[in-house]
This record gives C-alpha cells, sequence and structure tokens, in this order.
C-alpha cells in the first residue's frame, strides 16, 4: 500500500539543507515495488537531488502516469503535490498544470510501456510544446504490472522471461527526444547514482523539457540472460560518454574553467553544468553530435549514457505563449474580465 | 403565410465561390431595417465545390427557427436545382443566373421563374477571373436588394464599413450590387409580394453566433487556458476566445498574454490540459464535438472520481463516427450524462441560443469549480455557427467567480489535518487545496482508489464512502443549475418538453397549435440533473411530448432513468436529419398524435 508511512527517525548528525531539511524529509510513502526494483534506485536519486537543490517541496508537482514507474512518484517527497493520472497522458495534464502555474518544479515520472507506446504521442508532443518539466522515464523494456509482456523499447533479440525473442524494432527515447528537438536528453542507469545525481539535477534546472531516460530494470521479468535491460546487460554495456558534473552557484569551482575537455554550459538561473565527453569527437552541445554518437554507440551494442544533449538557450512553453511571469493563476479577476463598459462596446460589433 | 416582413427565402450555391459575404450582407442589411431576422448556413464538409444554402428567415413577430419552405430560392447551383425547387411553397418565386438557357428542372407549376444575367453581367463588368466569380454574389444581393425593398442606404454603408480600407474592392462591391439592384428594378416587378418595411424591433439586440457568444463568456468568467484540437463545428470558439483574449487580455504595460491557448496533439491531450490546469486553479476550458468527447472519455472519469474542476464545451454535431460534421443534432445528452466508464454522472447545460450561450458559459465555470467536477456545455451546430438575433449582452460589475471551496495556507491553519475528500458540510463537496500550497495541503491525486484522506485504497467500505459522496455532489447539485424555461398557457392539457436548440421551433409550434385549438405549455430544459421544477411540471398534462434532435429520444431516457417518469406517458417527436428543427415538424407531429387519441 501506497499510504503506509515510513516511520520518521531523525538522526543528530543528519545534515540539512539550506531549508534546514534533512534528506529523510524529501522521502515519500513505502514502496510497494519488488525488492531490487531498479525504480527505487531511481526514487531515492531523487530524493538526493531534490534535497541537494534545496526544492520546497509544497513548490514541486509530481506527475504521473500508469504502470509500477508511475507508482513511484509516492514513494518520494510526500509534502509536495502528486497528480497520477491516466495511462500515457502525463505530459498533458503537467503541460496545463504549468500553464496555470509555472512557479512550481514540475517532475514527471513515466516508464517505456508509458511513455513508449499508450503515450508515445503525448511525448512527443509535450518535446515540441518544451514544457518546463524534468521528464523520467524508468525504461525496463517490459510491462511489469500486467507480467512481462514486451514494450516498445525492447530490443531486437532481447528475450522475454519465457524465451521469446523480441522481433519489432525498438524506440529509442533519446533518438526520438533528439529528433523532435528536445533541449537536455539524457541517459543513465538506475544502478550508477553518482551519475544519476547530477543529471537529474541539471534537468530540474533545465529551462524546458528535460529528458532523463533510466536504464531501470524490472527484477521480476526482465532482469534473465537473454534480456537487454538487465543489471548485468547494463552493467556490461553501459558506456558513459558524457560526465557531467553540476556546479551550483554558492560552491566554489576549484576545477580550472580552461580545462580543454570540459564544456561548461550555463543553465538559466546561474548554475552551470561542466560537462567532459570521453571521446574527442563528441559535442554535447551539437545536437547532430549527440544523434551521431548515441547510434554509433548502439552499432557497437553500447548503451550510451550521460548527459548526452544540452541546449540552454531554446525557447519554452512559457516563451512561445508570451505568459507573464507572474503564473495566470494568480493573475486577479479585475484583470482576466474585461467589464460591462467594453462589452457594451463590443455588442456595436454584432449590430 | 407570407407577406409584409414575413417570409422566408434561400440561396443555393456551391461552396468556396464567395456567397458567404453577401448573405451576410443580406442579413445584416435586414436586421438594420429593424425587421427581426435569422440566418441559417447550411454547409457541406469541404472546402469548395460542393452544395451550400442560406437560409434568411424575416419575421416580424420576432420567430427565429428555421422555416419548413420558402417564398423565394435563388438557385445558383445547377446540382441542386431539383432540390431547390422542391423547397418553394407554392406561388413562390425562382431567381436564377439566365446567363444560361432555363434548365427544365428548374420549371415547375405554381412557382414564377425570374431570370437575370448574373454571370454575364459580372462578365462584362468586370476583367479579373476572381472578381467575375466572387462579386456575382454580390449582384445577387442587389437584385435581392430590388425585390424584397431592402434599403440601399444601408446596404450601401454596410459595403463601405466592410471595404472602406480597400478603395478598389469598394468600388467594385458598389458596382456589382447595382447591376443587380438595377437589372431587377428595370426587367421586374419590383417589390414582391412579400418584402421588407422598416420596423424598429432590432435596437435592443444583436446577431450573433453561439461559438463566439460562448468564447466571450469563456473570457468573462476568467478562464485563463484554453486547450483544443481543431473540430467542426467548435473550432470557431477557440479562435473567438483566441482574438478576444488578443484584444483584452494582453498586459498593456508587459505586453504579457494573461492567457495560455494550447493546440493539442489531439482531444485526449486537450482534456488532459484542462485537467491540469484546473487542478492547478485556474479555469480552463477546451472546445470541441462528439467526436472528441468519445475521445475524452477517460479522462472526464478522472476529473469526476477525482474531484477536478473543468469546462467542455460540446458543439454537437451528427454522429456517430464522423457521421455529418456539418450538420446539427442533440445526439451527445446520454454520452454526456454518464460519460466515461464506471458509476459517473456529470452536469450539464443546454443553452437554446447564443445570449444563453454566453450566460451558461460563465455559469459553467462557477459550477465547476464549486462542484468539482467536469462540466459541459451542450451547444450544437446550429447554435454554434449560425447567426442568431438575440438580446444585447449584459455584464454585471458585481459578478465574482465562485472558487468553490479551497483552503489557502491561512485556513489550512486552522484544520488539525487537511484530508482533501472528507464532507465536513454534507453536500458532497469537500475542500481543496492547490499546488504550491504549503503546511498540511499537500496531498496525491490519483485516479486509482482512494479514500477520503486522498489515500490509495482497495478497501470496498472506503471506496463506497467515496463514491457514494459524489453521488451526493450531483443530487445536491441538481439545487443549483439552471431552472427551466417555462411558457405556460391557460387550460393546457398538451406539454412540450424540449432543449436546447428546439427552443424557437417548439415555441413557434405551440403557437401554431393554440390556433387549431390545441392548448400546450413549454418546458426548456437548461441544465442535467433535472431540478425539482422538472420533475413537477411532469405528469401534470393529459399528453406529454418530449422533443429532440436524435434518433432515440436520449432526452426521454435520462428523464425516466433520473426521475422515475413513465417512458410510456411520454411521446418522443424526433428529428434527427441534421437540420435545424421546423415548427412544421412539431406542429405535424403533435397533430397527428392527437388525431389518432380516441376522444
Amino acid at each position: 500500500m501506497t499510504s503506509i508511512a515510513k516511520p520518521l527517525v531523525r538522526h543528530k548528525q543528519s545534515r540539512t539543507n539550506a531549508l534546514g531539511l534533512t534528506i529523510r524529509d524529501y522521502e515519500g510513502g513505502m514502496s510497494t515495488l519488488c525488492a531490487g526494483c531498479g525504480h527505487d534506485s531511481v526514487t531515492a536519486a531523487l530524493i538526493q537531488a531534490a534535497w541537494e537543490l534545496d526544492l520546497e517541496p509544497h513548490r514541486v508537482g509530481k506527475m504521473s502516469g500508469i504502470g509500477c514507474s508511475s507508482k513511484t512518484t509516492a514513494y518520494f517527497m510526500k509534502q509536495s503535490h502528486g497528480f497520477n493520472s491516466v495511462h500515457g497522458r502525463m505530459p498533458s495534464v503537467t503541460s496545463g498544470a504549468a500553464a496555470a502555474n509555472r512557479t512550481l518544479t514540475y517532475i514527471g515520472i513515466s516508464g517505456d510501456g508509458d511513455s513508449l507506446s499508450i503515450g508515445l504521442g503525448q511525448l512527443s508532443h509535450a518535446i515540441r510544446r518544451n514544457v518546463n518539466m524534468l521528464y523520467v522515464l524508468e525504461n525496463n523494456g517490459v510491462y511489469g504490472l500486467t507480467k512481462g509482456q514486451f514494450s516498445a523499447s525492447a530490443d531486437v533479440g532481447s528475450k522475454s522471461k519465457k524465451g521469446e525473442a523480441n522481433e519489432q524494432s525498438p524506440i529509442d527515447p533519446v533518438l526520438l527526444a533528439l529528433t523532435l528537438g528536445a533541449t537536455f536528453v539524457a541517459r543513465s542507469f538506475s544502478g550508477d547514482k553518482k551519475q544519476l545525481v547530477p543529471i537529474l539535477k541539471a534537468g530540474l534546472k533545465h529551462k524546458g523539457f528535460g529528458l532523463v531516460d533510466v536504464i531501470s530494470p524490472c527484477v521480476s521479468f526482465n532482469d534473465h540472460e537473454g534480456s537487454t535491460k538487465s543489471y548485468a546487460f547494463t552493467r556490461e554495456h553501459e558506456v558513459e560518454v558524457v560526465h557531467t558534473d553540476f556546479v551550483p552557484l554558492r560552491r566554489e569551482i576549484t576545477m580550472p574553467e580552461t580545462e580543454e575537455d570540459v564544456a561548461v554550459v550555463q543553465m538559466h538561473d546561474g548554475v552551470s553544468l561542466r560537462m567532459r565527453s570521453t571521446s574527442e569527437q563528441y559535442d554535447p552541445t551539437s545536437r547532430d553530435s549527440a544523434y551521431a554518437h548515441v547510434r554509433a554507440c548502439q552499432a557497437r551494442g553500447e548503451i550510451a549514457t550521460g548527459l548526452l544533449f544540452v541546449d540552454e538557450s531554446g525557447r519554452d512553453m512559457h516563451d512561445m505563449l508570451n505568459t507573464p511571469p507572474t503564473p495566470l493563476v494568480e493573475v486577479p479577476f479585475e484583470r482576466l474580465c474585461p467589464g460591462r463598459d467594453e462589452l457594451e462596446a463590443l455588442m456595436e460589433r454584432y449590430r | 403565410m407570407s407577406g409584409v416582413n414575413d417570409f422566408a427565402f434561400k440561396i443555393g450555391t456551391v461552396n468556396g465561390t464567395g456567397s458567404a459575404s453577401a448573405n451576410g450582407l443580406l442579413m445584416q442589411a435586414i436586421f438594420r431595417m429593424g425587421i427581426p431576422v435569422t440566418g441559417k448556413n447550411i454547409f457541406p464538409s469541404n472546402i469548395q465545390g460542393l452544395p451550400t444554402w442560406y437560409e434568411i428567415r424575416v419575421s416580424k413577430d420576432g420567430y427565429t427557427a428555421r422555416p419548413a419552405e420558402v417564398d423565394l430560392v435563388v438557385a445558383l447551383n445547377p446540382a441542386t436545382y431539383a432540390k431547390d425547387v422542391a423547397t418553394v411553397r407554392p406561388g413562390g418565386y425562382l431567381l436564377y443566373d439566365s446567363t444560361w438557357p432555363l434548365d427544365p428542372t428548374l420549371v415547375k407549376e405554381g412557382i414564377t421563374i425570374l431570370g437575370i444575367p448574373f454571370g454575364r453581367m459580372c462578365v462584362e463588368a468586370f476583367e479579373r477571373d476572381r472578381d467575375r466569380t466572387l462579386l456575382r454574389n454580390i449582384a445577387y444581393a442587389g437584385a435581392l436588394a430590388a425585390l424584397l425593398e431592402i434599403d440601399m442606404p444601408i446596404v450601401e454603408a454596410l459595403l463601405n464599413e466592410k471595404y472602406g480600407h480597400k478603395k478598389r474592392l469598394l468600388d467594385a462591391n458598389h458596382t456589382a450590387i447595382r447591376l443587380g439592384y438595377d437589372y431587377a428594378k428595370a426587367h421586374i416587378q419590383c417589390p414582391l409580394p412579400f418584402h421588407l418595411e422598416k420596423m424598429d424591433a432590432t435596437r435592443g439586440s444583436v446577431v450573433i453566433d453561439g461559438n463566439t457568444a460562448c468564447a466571450l463568456g469563456a473570457l468573462y468568467a476568467g478562464a485563463t487556458v484554453g486547450a483544443w484540437y481543431p473540430i467542426t463545428p467548435a473550432t470557431a470558439l477557440m479562435e473567438a476566445f483566441g482574438s478576444f483574449c488578443e484584444k483584452y487580455r494582453v498586459d498593456p504595460e508587459t505586453g504579457f498574454n494573461n492567457y495560455a491557448i494550447l493546440q493539442a496533439e489531439d482531444e485526449m491531450s486537450a482534456a488532459g490540459i484542462v485537467i491540469g490546469a484546473g487542478w492547478a486553479g485556474a479555469r480552463a476550458f477546451t472546445n470541441t464535438s462528439g467526436p472528441g468527447i468519445s475521445l475524452m472519455q477517460e479522462f472526464i472519469g478522472l476529473a469526476y472520481y477525482t474531484d477536478v474542476p473543468a469546462v467542455f464545451f460540446d458543439v454537437q454535431r451528427c454522429g456517430p463516427a464522423t457521421g455529418m460534421p456539418t450538420r446539427t443534432q442533440q445526439a451527445d445528452l446520454l454520452s454526456l450524462a454518464y460519460a466515461s466508464h464506471g458509476d459517473t454522472k456529470h452536469l450539464i447545460l443546454f443553452p437554446a441560443n447564443p445570449g444563453e450561450c454566453f450566460e451558461l458559459a460563465v455559469a459553467s465555470f462557477d459550477l465547476a469549480e464549486r462542484f468539482q467536477t467536469p462540466v459541459f456545455v451542450a451547444s450544437d451546430l446550429d447554435i454554434g455557427m449560425n447567426d442568431w438575433m438575440v438580446d444585447r449582452f449584459t455584464w454585471d460589475d458585481g459578478y465574482q467567480p465562485d472558487r468553490g471551496k479551497v483552503l489557502d495556507a491561512e485556513a489550512l491553519e486552522k484544520v488539525q489535518r487537511f484530508s482533501r475528500y472528507l464532507d465536513v458540510d454534507g453536500d458532497g463537496i469537500a475542500a481543496r487545496t492547490l499546488p504550491g500550497v504549503g503546511g498540511k495541503g499537500a496531498y496525491f491525486v490519483r485516479g486509482s482508489g482512494h479514500d477520503k484522506h486522498a489515500a490509495y485504497t482497495e478497501d470496498s467500505d472506503a471506496y463506497q464512502e467515496l463514491v457514494d459522496r459524489l453521488r451526493r455532489k450531483f443530487e445536491h447539485a441538481a439545487t443549483a443549475m439552471p431552472a427551466p424555461v417555462f411558457h405556460r398557457r391557460e387550460g393546457a392539457d398538451v406539454a412540450l418538453v424540449t432543449i436546447g436548440g428546439c427552443d424557437a421551433a417548439v415555441r413557434e409550434a405551440a403557437d401554431r397549435l393554440a390556433e387549431s385549438g390545441i392548448v400546450a405549455d413549454v418546458m426548456r430544459i437548461r441544465a442535467f440533473p433535472f431540478g425539482p421544477e422538472v420533475r413537477d411540471f411532469l405528469g401534470r398534462h393529459e399528453h406529454t411530448f418530449v422533443i429532440e434532435q436524435n434518433r432515440d429520444a436520449q432526452l426521454r431516457s435520462l428523464l425516466t432513468i433520473e426521475l422515475g417518469v413513465r417512458r410510456d406517458d411520454m411521446i418522443p417527436v424526433l428529428d434527427y436529419g441534421g437540420m435545424p428543427l421546423t415548427a412544421k415538424v412539431v406542429v405535424d407531429a403533435v397533430s397527428t398524435h392527437l388525431a389518432g387519441v380516441p376522444a
């Protein structure tokens, strides 16, 4: 039951963030996922990222659709506002919420079924709309809640628990997002918290839609030999192509800025990303380069991870809508209703 | 029947040839002469090349329903000659383009044929091909001005208003209008026996369509988020909202837009956006038609089950499936009332004309927020897209939006514990918080089973407690919905029950029936759930007819299901061919039925 609360034990030496909150304050209800589920590790990374970023919990909207992944919004930040909507359609609900109140931080959690099959259209159009949100796609190649059917991210030849091989070509959310014009595209692995946390933090600070595809193995239905989304396979084939450090404002930068293989990306509110590519030909600020590199890794049977592409200059939904910095929900009614005199004048147009 | 300021005429053309502006010009000129007038555009689901008609009814008594037959037809589309002739009443007139020889199909006994060479005159007067085609329409408008005595200074003033900024176009239009006018004056005895005389009956009125009126209602109610997917006949609603917002919602100092219109990838997404915005605290709406409502079902259930306000404008068209997108119907009643799987019941408003579209659009946002639930405004193509003469809209500056029960940070301080779905007041409405509020205010909206504390549950009692509260809320809403409109007659033993756009035809039918000794009360229902007035009215007459525009008597079904009125005690009068209802359909159905009843 997602309503089971964890006992809150506060250790005297628990570190607090700038808001005076400990990391336990960012936890949620007890997870009901299977023991060892990758999604729980993603949840832990999210908690870490939110705590480190000093996010005010009540200023966060946790958004999800349906599936194992979508259940996880109940497992972190219990003081945040949550919306577990319908299958595959979290992006539209988030778009509406963001249009109404742009001052909240929106964290969308989805899975490969929720995002790449029933919700492929919604994911695609949220990218095009460039909704300001972090979109975490917990990707395990399988439908867990309905017990093991292939999802659209299953690789050709990857075997189900029953031993059948998938024949349909997979949809790679990273390549999809790059094609659709996403301005923040990352891939990580639930088993690599060190890599994942800075990426999540960067995604939370990104202006616009931030996609983080997280390979997050399903221990119950897709962690066997022959699966390309298992822990073992991912560990063997993961190649970190970009190493990202998230540098908050208040931390002193000790590394020399001019270090040759480090690209520094300045984010909108002053924080910066320091990205180091492991290949000389790869530039994570170039969409074409990112696409080519991810494809090349794929051809070699490698899973490219890291913050693969970022563009901080993109126009987000609010830029395109030309909405004010004040959220629409706070615009007083008097400014919204033209009033009697205007209506009387307007009526002349219909005579 | 027909006479001065009491007749109807129709123009049959090919769509995409520019007849709309000529038809609008005629309608507006008659309106400015102070004479009550209605226009019905009967158009195809097509951009160019298919038959289209425009029907104008002039009625000194203010009847606005579609006429069953016309006194004059302007037949400019050979493809529909036979059909067009058939609708002219005996003794009526037919005007055709005599550039070409008279088609034998146009000849019918008892109908006077008038020929004017519109095509030839336009070829001689204009050099550009485009002008020759488009201005033929203005030329027939000129001929009609002569035949019907439409005031030429008014017509010319309208042309000046419309084309004043484009000299070439203005001159061409003036030339064209004179071509038709002068030819008719010279060759035909003008005016025809039925024609126009100035009145003073439109001073307090406007001519407006329902989609524009709904958009204006959304603007005035303070809606800030509109999400939609283009669909006939609802498209113009959001387009009108957009242009109103450009005029009234752009901050003059900062230049920012105090509104957000999102054209979504489909209707499901549009519904999701509205629900997300409603959850966040904005007044949000979508505009759609039957196919969109079908697609939105799942989201509608979510909003219902999680108590999220949302407004849906359903501009109904002929279903099922794609159906006839440019024809009108009232066939979404059942699918709106119980939209989505599981036990659901929804609030619906039924405007009868653009005036009520404005009024009920504003009410829909108040009801949605007060009852924290989806509210449908069930308009239809006839109301939404046709020009109606209605009273000028008015606005009370004392209006304040009803935001319902919302706990802000201060109010939350005072409660021990915030339980999102706890029915404190016994009206089925639990207080909500808006995302962003701190303290105890955070909760988790979930479409899965939840208890009154918004916690996940699979417990039977907790589940039932929640859905029973939703039923209580619905029952409570019945007392807050707009009451029906009654037109009573002394000694009536017949009841005519109707809904939405059937209003004008049914009221006219009641007048006609009274002339033949059948005395009928009219009740026009304006909302679902039905209030106590609806229940009280039913069963008090010898004969009760339920008049609606669908095949399956959906309104009658709702009355039976929700009020327990015996189905066979209500005689259905059903008109579902896609055209606006005429009084004749009602008069015939009622008279025929009563004639068959043993005395």
